[in-house]
Order: structure tokens, then sequence, then C-alpha cells
């Protein structure tokens, strides 16, 4: 047992921590507001690899390892969870599908693009119909000889209005219920595919949210990722490891919510003294700092045993669902530290409050991540 | 056609959490993290930005430190320098800045040819701007202090850099090899890159003053003609005032009344 992070892993946070501080955090509040999409800060992620952090030097990586990746994403959500899930989609979503799943030469055209940031990526699972039901897919690929023919929608889809790549799920044979779902390749640019509706979000607002039409969309037959009928499988594998990567965002905007608080109940004064020398609001942060560290703990261990090679779906699913509550918790408390101020847009916990919300839905709600654990734990 | 380009970088308390001791006068060190010197970091940046430019230029930094100096050097590195050198010894330990700089000149000098050297206007902790300067004399070279714009020529034996002066600047053409300081004005430094950071197998040298023949009558503690007699920070300067008033009569009448109520007159 090691709780030592090694000196790559200590340079990651030290990087992304200056990185996050001098380009994101200046601009997380305008984007919250204006519902802007940070391009800019796409760009800057892909200049020093934060877009394909843990994967190999062959695919065009940077040879770093999950845990580098769960840092990365913890310390830019820390100052703005709409960067965070950028990354997060972009890499365990699009790129890890491909990694894990595609041929040589799909893994040779897509992940360099991809991991230098030159492409931006996305996932296509949910549809009106088929949230946490996730097998009721009604999005349809008919083999047409020289191409496959995709007809449906997907909605919620994160950096769906800005992805190049897209790895979308849809039914190859109903009959087989799960196993006649397949997965495919879908680019941005594809005859018959479209960006649809925008969502306008409580949270997260300046990622990208989006429908994803196809109507009679003709991809060629080499875009089949993974075999005919694998589809769920490769959802499902996609989305154990996404999960560390929301973990790692709900982590992060738990630690900037509590980093902010703190700073602020040493500033001020009530009753002529400083809140942070009030003992019941003392055992508050000690509350919510205690509840972050075992997030971390939870989160880490997850990303480690994929670096591993362990079986590691009940951990992130277990990493998710309680970092998520952490976000949640520590957010809330958060802005009742600030009193009246942190209910508005001039202190950042407004905004992390609303951010976090999410974390407990997409990936799977907490929910979902309760019957995936307590599915291993009945297993055993 | 190689062009070896040497960044001489300091790693450094980082000043913005150090305390001061208020009896001793003396810097808290526990507990504070240490950084690449600021404008080293500027310094380093100027040399990967040719590096960037010529697929033939190599960039080697080089420090005086403790071994845990290797942190700072595994920094440069992961920014986009090729290796680093540290000359750490028990013997150059508490050298001022003229043995700092006897023992760095040995170091350069044991690195061998080299086309330009930047080096940092000055390291936060000290304060004093003067090694690089002293190195650029004991090695006999053309040197430009606080440079703030650079340009270099297409066959890079003439460099052509703003040097910022209190109220104005020079403009300056130096012939290559040289010695330029920097300040934070000249650039802005990267961040080091993830694959930097993993990038196997990186090229961190540690150098006692022995394996650069420096003679041990010129550095260290003993060698040092200048002693730290109290360490403080300095107060900073309160802003500047505006005088208000629509005509020169009124700024004038704004200036009395600010005086008066400053009973300076």
């Amino acid at each position: 047992m090691n709780f030592q992070l090694t000196k790559e892993q200590e340079f990651v946070r030290k990087m992304v921590r200056e990185f996050a501080v001098n380009e994101v955090e200046p601009i997380a509040a305008d984007i919250d507001k204006e519902h802007r999409f940070p391009v800019e800060t796409v760009e800057k992620m892909a200049k020093y690899g934060l877009l394909g952090v843990p994967f190999p030097t062959e695919v065009g990586g940077t040879g770093g390892d999950h845990i580098s990746y769960a840092i990365t994403v913890e310390e830019l959500s820390r100052v703005c969870a709409s960067t965070g899930v950028i990354c997060s989609a972009h890499t365990s979503l699009c790129s890890w599908p491909i990694f894990k799943y595609g041929t040589p030469e799909q893994k040779a055209k897509y992940l360099p693009d991809l991991n230098s940031g030159k492409k931006l990526g996305a996932f296509g699972l949910t549809e009106p119909g088929a949230g946490t039901d996730a097998a009721m897919q009604q999005t349809k690929a008919e083999d047409c000889g020289d191409y496959w023919l995709l007809n449906g929608s997907k909605v919620f889809i994160t950096n769906g209005g800005y992805a190049d790549v897209f790895c979308i799920m849809a039914m190859t044979d109903k009959s087989k219920g799960t196993k006649g779902i397949s997965s495919f390749i879908v680019e941005k640019g594809d005859e018959g595919f479209s960006i649809g509706k925008t969502e306008d979000k409580m949270g997260i607002c300046a990622s990208s949210t989006t429908e994803l039409i196809f109507q009679n969309c003709k991809i060629p037959k080499d875009r089949l990722l993974g075999k005919i009928g694998e589809g769920f499988k490769v959802a499902m594998s996609t989305l154990d490891g996404g999960r560390i990567g929301i973990a790692s965002q709900a982590l992060g905007i738990a630690q900037g919510a509590l980093d902010v608080t703190v700073e602020y109940m040493q500033a001020r004064k009530q009753f002529g003294k400083k809140l942070s020398q009030m003992q019941a609001l003392q055992f508050e942060v000690a509350n919510m700092a205690t509840q972050i560290e075992a997030a971390r703990l939870l989160v880490y261990k997850a990303a480690d045993m994929k670096d591993k090679g362990l079986p590691y779906g009940k951990n992130a699913a277990m990493a998710k669902l309680f970092a998520a509550e952490t976000a949640m918790y520590v957010t809330t408390k958060a802005v009742q530290l600030h009193g009246g101020y942190g209910f508005t847009k001039d202190y950042p916990v407004e905004r992390m409050m609303r951010d976090a919300k999410i974390t407990e839905i997409y990936e799977g709600t907490s929910e979902v991540q309760k019957m995936v654990i307590s599915a291993a734990v009945f297993a055993k | 056609m190689a062009f070896k380009i040497l960044v001489c970088a300091k790693q450094v308390p980082d000043t913005n959490v150090i305390k001061i001791n208020p009896v001793t006068g003396t810097l808290i060190r526990d507990g504070v993290p240490s950084i690449l010197n600021p404008d080293d970091a500027n310094a380093l940046e100027e040399a990967l930005k040719l590096k960037d430019k010529y697929d033939d230029v190599t960039v080697t930094v080089v420090t005086m430190g403790p071994p845990q100096a290797d942190q700072m050097i595994f920094e440069c590195i992961a920014m986009g320098a090729d290796e680093g050198i540290i000359l750490s010894d028990r013997a150059v330990g508490g050298s001022d800045t003229q043995a700092t700089a006897n023992a760095l000149t040995a170091a350069i000098k044991k690195i061998g040819d080299f086309d330009m050297i930047f080096a940092g206007r000055q390291a936060i902790d000290g304060d004093t701007a003067q090694v690089g300067p002293q190195i650029a004399e004991k090695l006999g070279l053309p040197q430009v202090t606080y440079v703030e714009e650079f340009d270099i020529n297409e066959d890079r034996t003439e460099v052509t850099v703003k040097r910022q002066l209190e109220d104005g600047y020079e403009l300056i053409k130096v012939k290559t090899p040289c010695m330029l300081t920097c300040i934070k004005e000249l650039n802005q430094p990267r961040y080091m890159h993830v694959a930097g950071i993993f990038a196997p197998n990186k090229d961190i040298k540690i150098w006692s003053a022995a394996d650069v023949e420096v003679d041990l009558e010129t550095v260290g503690l003993k060698a040092s003609p200048t002693n730290v007699y109290k360490s403080f920070t300095p107060r900073p300067k309160g802003k500047g005032v505006m005088l208000t008033g629509e005509t020169e009569k009124d700024l004038a009448a704004d200036l009395i009344a600010r005086f008066k109520a400053k009973h300076i007159i």
C-alpha cells in the first residue's frame, strides 16, 4: 500500500494547478454567465498535453497514467467545472473507447489527433427514452452493404457542439436487446449528421450539451467500433472509466469550494471575530475537509486500479457516488458559510453549487452507481 | 551547425509565501515551497523559443545548489530544456555572489563551447542581480542586462536587444556568444508539458567541485567578500496619488490642500 503520489503525478498537479489558476479561473465566472464554450482554453489545454494525459506516446498521448488524469480533471474543476468536464468527456468517453476497442487503423487515424487536442471528442449513448435505462436504444444502424445508415437522435451530449469525433451507440439488431447494440465512430461533417438543440442548463453552463441528429446518416463500414453487438459492452466499460473522470470533477469542485470558503472565513468578521475562529463553523469545515479527503482516496484508488489493469468498475462507481455527494454537500455548506454573499454571483461558490448537482446525475446517476455497487457486492 | 544555449537558473523559496522572523530578521524557510526563480523562467523561455524556431538548438540549464535542485531541473526539462547540470558540493556552500560566479564559471568552462547564455536578472531571495554579470566578466563575454526584447539575426552571430532602464530603454546590438540577463517583460514562460513530465531518462547531472576543477580558495563562505547583515522585506512603495482638477490652478490647489492635510506646509 502506498499513498504517496509519484514525482511525476506531483508535477502534473503543480502544472495543472498553475495552468488552471492562470488560464481558467480568470474567465470561469464570465463563461458561466455567458454560457460560452471556452474554445481558447481547449486550444491551450491541447498545447500542454492536457487532452491526452492517460495514453501512451505511441498513440500521441503524454505517456501519463490515470491518477495523473484524475488530478488533471480535479485541478481544472477546482476552478471551473465546465472546463473539467470538457477534458473528461473528451478523454474518457471518446479517446478511451477508441484506444480500447479500435482497430489499429482506427487508432492510427483518430488517436493522435484526439490526444494532441487537434480534434475534440464526444460520446453518444443517452436518448430521450433511454437514460438510466440505456438498453432502450432507438437509434438504428442499418448495414447497407457498402456503408452503415444511422437514424435517430441522442440527447445531453457533452462537447456536442464542438466535437469532431463521436462514439455513438446504435441498435443493429433490436431482437437481441442489449446484445443488438453496436458502437460506431461518427465524424463532424458526415452526411446526414447534424447538431440539434443546445441545452440551457442549471450548471456547467460553459460546457456544450447538445442533441445529435442522425437522418439517413451514411458512414463507411470501417467506422464500426468493436464487434457487432458489442456496443453495450463498449458503452458500459467506457462509462466505468468515465466515472473516474466525473468523480475527479466532483472532487475538484468540492476542493475549490472549500478553498475559497477557508479564505473567506479568515477574512470575514462577525461579532468581533473572524468566522474561522468560531468553533461551530470550524467543525463544519472539518467535516467538509474530511469528506473531500475520503473522496480523493476513493477516486485515486479507482484510477490506480485502472492503471494496474485490475477490475475497477465497482471502485469507480463508489468514487463517483461518494465524490458527487461530497461535491453537493460541500458546495451547499460553502454557500451557507458565505451567508448572503454566497448566494450572489460575486462569489464563486454559487456557481460551484450549481455545477456540483450534475455530478450526481450524468455518466450514471447516484442511483445507478448504487445499482453497480450493490450488484458487485451481491455477486460475491 | 549546433547552437548551444546555456541558461543559468536558481531554485529559490517562493517569497510569496515566505515569512521573516520578526526577532532575528532571518527568512523562515520551513514548509516554504521551492520554485524556479521567476526571472530565470523568462531566461529559459527565451532559450526555448529559439529551440522551437531552430532544429539544431540545445538548451542546458546550469544551477548551483543542494541536490534537491533536481526538482527545479526536472521542471525545466519538462518545459523543454534538453539537460540540466547541478553544481552541488559542500565546498561551495555559503557562497556570496562573487564566489557563486566563480563556481558557476568553472562549471560553464567544464561544459565547453556554447553560443549564448541567458540568465534571470536577479533571484527573488537575494535581489542582487550580480551573478549573471559577474559570470560574463569572468568568461570575458559581452553582456546586456535587463533584456525586455530579444531578436537574433539570420546566421545567429548577432542579437539585438532592448534593455530596460528606469526612464527609457536602450537598443543594443551584441555579437554572440554573449550573456543576457532577462526580465519578466521579455516573455511569458510556458508551463511544463505533461509529456515532458513523463518523458523517461531525464538528463540531470550532479557535479561536484572536483568535477568542475574549481579553485577551492575562490568558492564558499570563506571566499565571499560579502555577508548577509540583515534580511527584510522592503516596504512597498505607496500607490501614487493623482491630483484632481480641470485646470492647472485647480491641480495646484489640490496639491496644496494635500500638503496642508499632511502638515507639510
